[in-house]
């Protein structure tokens, strides 16, 4: 289509041109029309794609250095070090399985692997469901749209950082809001953070209040629906209910499998406002309430200088997120409607 | 779904919502905007309440803090704020900031370099392998960068480079930030052929196209991403606790940790004091810069 757009409307001093430019820049396609017959085309051919091939891979130089030296080249090691005892000073002693071993027995282990599981489980769908219904309340032409939706993105570009976490502490401690709040209620009294039981919803509700950035993209999904469809809906006499669960589910599906995929990936690797949230002078306290697995994994990394056991940590975490993604794809083909012709 | 389509959709004229369109009269019309706004209007306060009982917080003493339910105290004391002149642990919280401003500024300046170099050898050269590589970079979106975590430190312990800067920031120059490659090749991907086709009949190599013609065309994706990366880099925890073990050469983050070590919940008032400040730049970029960064992220899932 481009081709023939622009070379349409000033034809004339094209063609000298093409027939220079072609032996050194000419992309493959493009010069079909113009060259001329016998032009060098053919010999410059294996030349150009040389110097295509040069300028790729200086070009992606960087990335290629990045991926080998900090990616590939670590998960390499690490899968080593998950068979290894190490502990960065001494060279790695190759123990078999036993890192494995020690893990699945350690009740540290299951207790992180509990508190994650419960956050993932309970956090993902609390926030997407607040992410989705907020949009469809948004998605309305209506003043102050613009306004609302920057407001309610503004917590995910913060909520990550050490500053909220403290914020977190202080409203979640003992005799604070959510205390108080609890006891008009008439509920247990008591802040959350104290209480290794329920200091995890502390940590969920941190999360829920960052529905902001799906919901942004739940937005953008919903924009794309074609309103056609609910005017039709509408006719036949379909009920709210009806029109949101057989029109808009379905065609948001692609922006919702890819709101859950991005964030039970992330849910699994939280660690900063674990860290701090529960947080008196050592990692993750009290009681290991808040003791997620990247937090014990970095227990055992770098506060017990157990490297190989840590990498086989790591591998497991590698491990339940593939495995996460792969049932999310696998799911997908029965809930998942592309449109045809989309990409 | 490029960016440039998106954000088109997005600020062009939109089509009325079906409320709308029925043959309703204006009273009810009246009362839906009422209810949609008081609806919104909740979920604001939702969100916003840690917000102000933060702010009035830090003007309460202490003692005050915890266990007032008032959102603003009955008379504001600045104490806190003056308090954090002293410094943490003898250091004084402009060395923290420097430290932060110094790490996220050289992330900003790595990221837009390799990413858009990473994202230009995608989107307009067609050299060999390239397909195979797209699928590694797709690969390490979703890889969980804890695996990383602990042979990414024994190498940098075995080049001597811990308690240094380089750990932090070498990444960012060999964009493995793959979130911002994507983002940028979205971006290249709608920009239109006969630009850098006529660039290069023209006689435009390919680091002249890059640097004249696309990297211009892409100022867009390029603020987005240097926001999120700057906003990403200041909220960095993870790596600034592994990598630094000289309180001179903490970052915000780890001074805010200290402060949460040493005073624990004695002091409340300038611990959150400092988080306010702290998250003064964020803030500063997010009321600057919000349209990017919400295009940005309404991009990234249009085409997953």
């Amino acid at each position: 289509m481009g081709a023939a757009v622009t070379s349409a409307p000033n034809p004339a001093p094209r063609p000298e041109r093409v027939t220079r430019q072609d032996v050194e820049t000419a992309p493959a396609g493009s010069a079909s029309g113009g060259r001329p017959p016998g032009a060098p085309g053919r010999t410059a051919r294996p030349h150009r794609a040389r110097r295509e091939n040069l300028a790729g891979y200086l070009f992606m130089s960087p990335w290629i250095a990045g991926f080998l030296l900090l990616t590939a080249g670590p998960m390499v090691a690490s899968l080593y070090f998950a068979f290894t005892d190490y502990n960065l000073f001494d060279a790695p002693k190759w123990i078999g399985l036993d890192n494995f071993t020690e893990m699945f027995g350690d009740a540290r282990w299951r207790t992180s692997v509990e508190i994650t599981g419960w956050y993932v489980v309970i956090g993902t769908p609390l926030k997407l469901a607040a992410a989705l219904g907020v949009a469809l309340l948004l998605n309305q032409s209506r003043r102050g749209q613009g306004f609302y939706r920057a407001a309610f993105y503004a917590p995910s570009l913060i909520g990550a950082s050490v500053s909220i976490a403290i914020v977190w502490r202080a409203i979640f401690s003992d005799g604070a809001a959510v205390d108080r709040a609890q006891q008009v209620f008439g509920m247990e009294a008591g802040g959350w953070i104290g209480d290794p039981d329920r200091i995890i919803y502390a940590l969920v509700a941190l999360t829920v209040w960052q529905f902001g950035a799906p919901m942004v993209i739940f937005l953008a999904g919903l924009k794309q629906v074609p309103r056609e469809l609910y005017e039709a809906a509408q006719v036949d006499g379909a009920s709210p209910w009806r029109r949101f669960w057989h029109i808009t589910l379905p065609m948001i599906s692609p922006v919702l499998f890819f709101n859950v995929l991005l964030e039970t990936i992330h849910s699994f690797q939280i660690f900063g406002s674990a860290y701090i949230i529960g947080s008196q002078g050592n990692a993750c306290g009290p009681a290991d309430g808040t003791l997620v697995y990247t937090c014990y994994l970095y227990i055992q990394g770098f506060e017990n200088s157990r490297m190989g056991l840590a990498s086989a940590m790591a591998w497991m975490l590698l491990l339940a997120v593939g495995l996460v993604t792969a049932v999310l794809f696998w799911s997908q083909r029965r809930w998942v409607h592309y449109e045809e012709g989309a990409r | 779904m490029s960016l440039a389509r998106t954000g088109a959709r997005t600020t062009g004229p939109r089509t009325t919502g079906p409320e709308t369109t029925g043959t309703r009269n204006g009273k009810k019309r009246t009362a839906g905007s009422i209810a949609w706004h008081l609806g919104s209007l909740a979920v604001l306060a939702v969100i916003l309440y840690p917000v102000v009982w933060v702010i009035g917080g830090s003007f309460k003493p202490n003692d005050e803090i915890v266990g007032s339910l008032t959102l603003f105290p009955t008379d504001p004391l600045t104490d806190n704020y003056q308090r954090l002149a002293d410094g943490i642990a003898d250091i004084p919280i402009s060395t923290f900031f420097g430290n932060s401003l110094f790490l996220a500024v050289g992330s900003v300046v790595g990221v837009l370099i390799s990413s858009s170099l990473s994202a230009y050898a995608f989107a307009k050269i067609g050299f060999a392998g390239r397909g195979v590589l797209f699928t590694l970079m797709i690969g390490t979106l979703l890889l969980p960068y804890h695996v990383l975590l602990i042979p990414q430190y024994v190498l940098f312990q075995k080049l001597e480079l811990i308690n240094t800067y380089t750990p932090l920031l070498l990444g960012k120059y060999l964009a493995t930030d793959a979130f911002f490659v994507f983002l940028m090749l979205q971006f290249m991907r709608g920009l239109p052929k006969e630009l850098d086709e006529a660039a290069r009949l023209d006689g435009c190599g390919h680091l002249r196209t890059y640097w004249s013609i696309v990297l211009p065309l892409c100022r867009p994706a390029l603020i987005t991403s240097a926001i999120f990366t700057f906003i990403n880099a200041w909220n960095d925890f993870m790596g600034p606790l592994i990598y630094l073990n000289e309180p001179e050469k903490y970052t915000v983050s780890l001074g805010l940790k200290m402060f949460v070590d040493q005073d624990g919940v004695a002091n409340y008032g300038g611990m959150i004091a400092m988080s306010l400040v702290a998250l003064l730049p964020v803030v500063a970029f997010f009321l600057a810069f919000q349209r990017y960064l919400i295009d940005g992220m309404a991009t990234s899932g249009l085409k997953g």
